[in-house]
């Protein structure tokens, strides 16, 4: 039997204890807050967190399509880049998927051998945990870019008011536009 | 490496208490990074003629407060008790049954159970207790009653600015409790000690002096609006010439100066400067009024006062006959249920009648002042506008109630019916979040500083989620509202949390939409942003 | 602790009055002078708290509107959780006293198979009323030991009270839901962690020392046979103020009226309050209609502002060279 088979036979079991994991990670009153109010709109983070690792997990056994950042991750990072966690922290929850495995699976595991299948698996979860990484500190950028862009936001009017923005003539514009369309054209001869 | 990796699970669990270890009384706070503001700049107390005005930091251990702050505290206690029906009955009738537990946005986006209204209350009713019941003065801390100490200080500054003041628990409240009440003395008490936000004081002292948030000067407000007088004609060739500080115009109009200040809100400005041109209405703009919101209110009832009585003392000074106000939501909150209360009776008004269609406000005969969805709903059902829909129709719309429209006023169908006629596309969030269930931004009551972002996006996240719900469902692309501290404050949490949904004020559609005379044809959005099929053709 | 002591503390009130019947015959104690106390204490304490809330004045009109406004005459407007006038506060406060209108709103909306439901969140809100109303029920019920001849009303609240016509006395229904009701209101207390999170000592309290009266209650009337002639006696010299204690009542009932008592006496300094403020609340009881009528706060006060004259003194020349009309030249 595969190794993958069996995760998607023990999935329920799997996901269960892996967000009781994540969860535990919160202080008790809000992962209770987390575990019991299923509603999505009164509870989004722990909807995110539940819906969140459902993908991860359905991405791990199926595998992802594309290079593309995982909706699921982004969506659960997201909100975790924002709560008091420190970035191992907020991305730890990835690594514990290998020992919820080994939980779940002790048996099988200790009868068949699975141990190359296990380790592209750990390898998966691995590349996971970075990815998550690079979607953690995408959204810190993110914040201090939203930041830098309220004070933009105010001071764009004062400068413009201070002519210190200059509209570009239209010639300029015209410059520049020739100079994009050559970049683009150089990107398609490539 | 010289430290012992920790085990992820070790990471997860590490300094965080196990279930019912302590109680919330024995948990001292903790001031973490980006959940608060900065302190007060003693200049802008000292503008203000605050107590205690001094620069202090509420990192340092040392806030410099006065000797006898404790006093002070304690005897604004008493006194507010005895001025505030709601605050004495608010202290005594919870019964603590939950009910409003997770109705708070930042308990929902964050879970510090110190962010459950019921909690929030309780850090200041545990000090009425300790001081103003006898169980408490017996039993103490099994009556669930402490002393007013420096710790418990710091937790009030440092939760009552976690507060929103949005009302939403209050509508859940079996007794009507209204954490607002509470956080709003909280706050009139740390202001006794010069306990304010940079953030707030600093709006409040340019307010004070110069008429606005901002500190724009009358000149800077004169230039600002004819920077987007040019931005109008370029869009629909049409030139306006709006009046500053006119006397004897027939109605003066007020909105928060942010919208003369940065994107999007800007755009909302335009919008009603086109409509009111559009209609040639005999109207004014004041320079010395130039602010609807109110910062005061964030501070103390007194403050708040101080702020408002501009708005009547100007209508007055132009003679003229009644007040529109723009689109804000606190402001309406202090306009609706404050303003004739503090500084009325504005007698020298007449009864807002609006001189195209000839309706009569008479829901603010009192006031005498108009909510511009108001004006403009009534303007559209007796016909009187020109409107094009299809100009929005690059736009798929959702509609975000503000708290205090919503919950402090019942303002739910006129931007409604506004945005429903301005634009094809309009789809209504879940119903849990919107109208007296309405989510807050997650920034409101002059959280929306950018030290204290990330309790800013926890706070943001349920509206969000709400959104992006929408988005998923309808392809919704844009969020409307009638707040300016939602258009600033909005647009930061869509960044982060709905990258691909913009904001924007109602009246920005309905300048979008509004069909004027003598225009060009318009090829552009107010945004200066190519209408759909309009493409190059300019 | 918070749970602990309370109960402890039901026990010992239980024992006290048990002890003091059986061992030291103070029946006049705990059968008339406790009563009279007692009630002295709730009248004037509830009295006290009501006249000191209401010396506080209502300074704004802050109704927290739940519904469309009264704005122009072709939107409607919702009257009953927006009002705008008597009547629809009136109505208001009935559903909010009756029925508990706004924690039944506790409505939520899950996801289900990718759709939006509206799903069912209504326990605290069931119970509550429950709890509420069986209690009231059985309090009426009582006043037949009160009166001389039983109106006409009790007997009909009774008769619909025992419809199952089970058991011998009939069962009453409000027994049983009151019983079950507490008991959810206490198990939710100490099983959600929010809830016991909030939860103070003055919360589990009330709920104990009910809990002790329910049952005593209950086990009197179904279980020991107390000598109920010998009560109404007591009862009608209670209220005709000619106390006397009939012989061959049983120490379970003192128990029962102990407990009463101390739940009237314990009232006017807890939260149960909430059963007069809830009357009080500004912001359920208010009309909303401060743009319409003037509303008066009796401490208004001036304050200092900043006057349009000094702020036309601090910009003048700015003023005239931007164009802008001012009063000074």
């Amino acid at each position: 039997m595969m190794l993958k088979n069996l995760l998607s036979e023990k999935r329920a079991a799997i996901l269960e204890r892996w967000l009781d994991i994540i969860l535990e990670s919160y202080p008790a009153d809000t992962s209770n807050f987390l575990r019991q109010q299923k509603n999505r709109f009164a509870n989004p983070v722990g909807a995110a967190i539940s819906q969140g690792i459902n993908g991860l997990f359905e991405e791990l056994l199926n595998g992802k399509s594309s290079d593309e950042i995982s909706p699921f991750l982004d969506n659960v990072i997201r909100i975790r880049a924002v709560q008091d966690f420190t970035p191992s922290k907020a991305v730890s929850f990835i690594f514990l998927l290998k020992k919820v495995i080994r939980e779940v699976l002790e048996k099988e595991i200790s009868e068949n051998r699975f141990s190359d299948e296990l380790s592209a698996l750990d390898a998966d979860i691995d590349n996971m945990a970075m990815e998550a990484f690079d979607i953690y500190v995408k959204c810190r950028e993110k914040l201090y870019d939203i930041k830098a862009n309220e004070v933009r936001r105010m001071t764009f009017r004062l400068l413009q008011r201070a002519n210190l923005i200059c509209e570009l003539s239209e010639q300029e514009q015209e410059l520049i536009d020739i100079k994009n369309l050559n970049v683009k054209r150089k990107e398609v001869t490539k | 490496m010289a430290a012992k990796l920790q085990k992820p699970e070790e990471l997860l669990k590490i300094d965080y208490n196990k279930p019912g270890n302590k109680d919330w009384m024995d948990t001292p706070v903790e001031f973490r990074e980006g959940m608060f503001c900065w302190g007060a700049k003693g200049k802008d107390l000292k503008t203000l003629e605050l107590p205690n005005a001094r620069d202090w930091s509420p990192k340092e251990e040392d806030w410099k407060l006065p000797e006898n702050w404790k006093d002070t505290i304690l005897e604004a206690l008493a006194d507010r008790l005895s001025k505030y029906r709601s605050f004495r009955l608010f202290m005594d009738i919870c019964v603590r049954c939950g009910a409003c537990a997770d109705k708070c946005h930042f308990f929902i986006g964050g879970g510090d159970p110190k962010n459950m209204p019921v909690l929030r209350a309780e850090l200041m009713r545990s000090v009425y207790r300790k001081y103003h019941t006898t169980g408490g003065k017996i039993f103490g801390k099994t009556a669930g009653a402490r002393e007013l100490t420096l710790d418990v200080l710091k937790e009030w500054w440092y939760y009552f600015f976690q507060c929103t003041e949005c009302r939403r628990c209050s509508v859940f409240c079996p007794y009507g409790i209204d954490t607002a009440e509470i956080t709003m003395m909280g706050r009139e008490f740390l202001n006794l000690l010069g306990l304010n936000t940079g953030w707030i004081s600093g709006p409040v002292a340019n307010c004070y002096m110069k008429g606005n948030h901002l500190g724009l000067e009358p000149h800077t407000i004169k230039s600002s609006i004819e920077f987007f007088l040019d931005d109008i004609e370029t869009v629909t060739g049409i030139k306006i010439e709006p009046t500053f500080n006119r006397k004897g115009a027939e109605i003066l109009f007020v909105t928060p100066s942010g919208d003369l200040f940065a994107d999007p809100g800007t755009y909302t400005a335009m919008g009603y400067l086109m409509l009111f041109h559009e209609l040639g209405l005999d109207y004014t703009w004041s320079t010395y009024a130039s602010e609807g919101g109110n910062f005061g209110f964030f501070t103390s009832n007194e403050m708040a006062k101080r702020l408002n009585s501009k708005i009547y003392a100007e209508a007055k000074r132009l003679g003229v006959k009644w007040i529109l106000g723009g689109e804000c939501g606190h402001m309406w909150r202090v306009l609706s249920q404050y303003m004739d209360t503090w500084n009325g009776p504005a007698d020298f008004l007449e009864v807002p009648k609006s001189p195209i269609t000839g309706t009569v406000f008479d829901n603010a005969k009192s006031t005498k002042m108009v909510h511009v969805t108001e004006f403009t709903a009534d303007l559209i059902k007796n016909g009187k506008l020109k409107l094009d829909p299809s100009r929005n129709d690059h736009l798929k719309v959702t509609y975000h109630d503000s708290c205090n429209t919503a919950r402090g006023m019942g303002l739910l169908e006129e931007p409604r019916y506004v945005l429903k006629n301005v634009c094809n596309h309009f789809y209504e969030m879940p119903d849990n979040t919107i109208r007296e269930q309405t989510f807050c931004c997650g920034s409101g009551t002059g959280l929306n500083a950018s030290e204290n972002m990330e309790l800013r996006m926890r706070g943001g996240l349920p509206r969000a989620n709400a959104v992006k719900h929408v988005r998923d469902q309808h392809g919704v692309n844009m969020l409307a509202n009638i707040c300016a501290i939602d258009r600033a404050t909005l647009k930061a949490s869509m960044e982060y949390w709905v990258p691909d949904v913009s904001v924007c004020g109602t009246h920005e559609l309905v300048g979008n939409a509004l069909v004027m005379k003598g225009e060009k044809e318009r090829t552009q959005d107010l945004r200066m942003e190519p209408l759909p099929g309009k493409e190059g053709k300019e | 602790m918070k749970i602990l002591f309370p109960f402890f503390a039901v026990i010992a009130l239980i024992l006290l009055a048990f002890a003091g019947i059986k061992t030291a015959n103070m029946q006049f104690l705990f059968g008339v002078v406790i009563p009279y106390a007692a009630l002295g204490i709730f009248t004037l304490g509830v009295i006290y708290r009501v006249v000191k809330w209401g010396t506080s004045p209502v300074p704004f009109r802050i109704p927290t509107t739940c519904g469309q406004q009264k704005s122009l005459p072709w939107i409607k407007q919702n009257k009953i959780e927006n009002p705008s006038g008597s009547l629809g506060v009136i109505i208001r406060m009935a559903l909010e006293v009756l029925v508990f209108r706004s924690l039944f709103r506790n409505l939520k909306t899950e996801l289900k198979e990718g759709k939006v439901v509206y799903g069912w969140e209504k326990w605290l809100w069931m119970a509550g009323l429950a709890f509420h109303w069986s209690f009231l029920i059985i309090l009426v019920r009582h006043f037949r030991f009160f009166m001389q001849d039983v109106p006409s009303v009790i007997k009909i609240i009774e008769s619909l009270d025992s419809f199952l016509q089970v058991g011998v006395p009939l069962l009453y229904l409000t027994d049983i839901i009151l019983l079950l009701a507490v008991t959810y209101l206490f198990i939710r207390r100490v099983y959600l962690p929010q809830i016991k999170y909030i939860s103070l000592a003055a919360d589990y309290f009330p709920l104990f020392l009910i809990l002790g009266i329910a049952v005593t209650g209950v086990l009197m009337r179904y279980f020991f046979k107390v000598h109920i002639v010998g009560v109404k006696v007591l009862a009608m010299g209670l209220v005709s103020f000619t106390p006397s204690i009939p012989e061959g009542i049983g120490a379970l009932f003192y128990v029962h009226l102990f407990l009463i008592c101390v739940l009237f006496a314990y009232f006017p300094f807890s939260k149960l309050m909430h059963l007069a403020g809830v009357f009080m609340s500004p912001t359920r009881n208010l009309a909303n209609n401060s743009r319409e009528v003037r509303h008066i706060n009796p401490w208004n006060y001036p304050v200092h502002v900043h006057t349009y004259e000094e702020y036309e003194n601090d910009f003048r020349d700015k003023m005239k060279a931007a164009g802008l009309p001012v009063e000074k030249e």
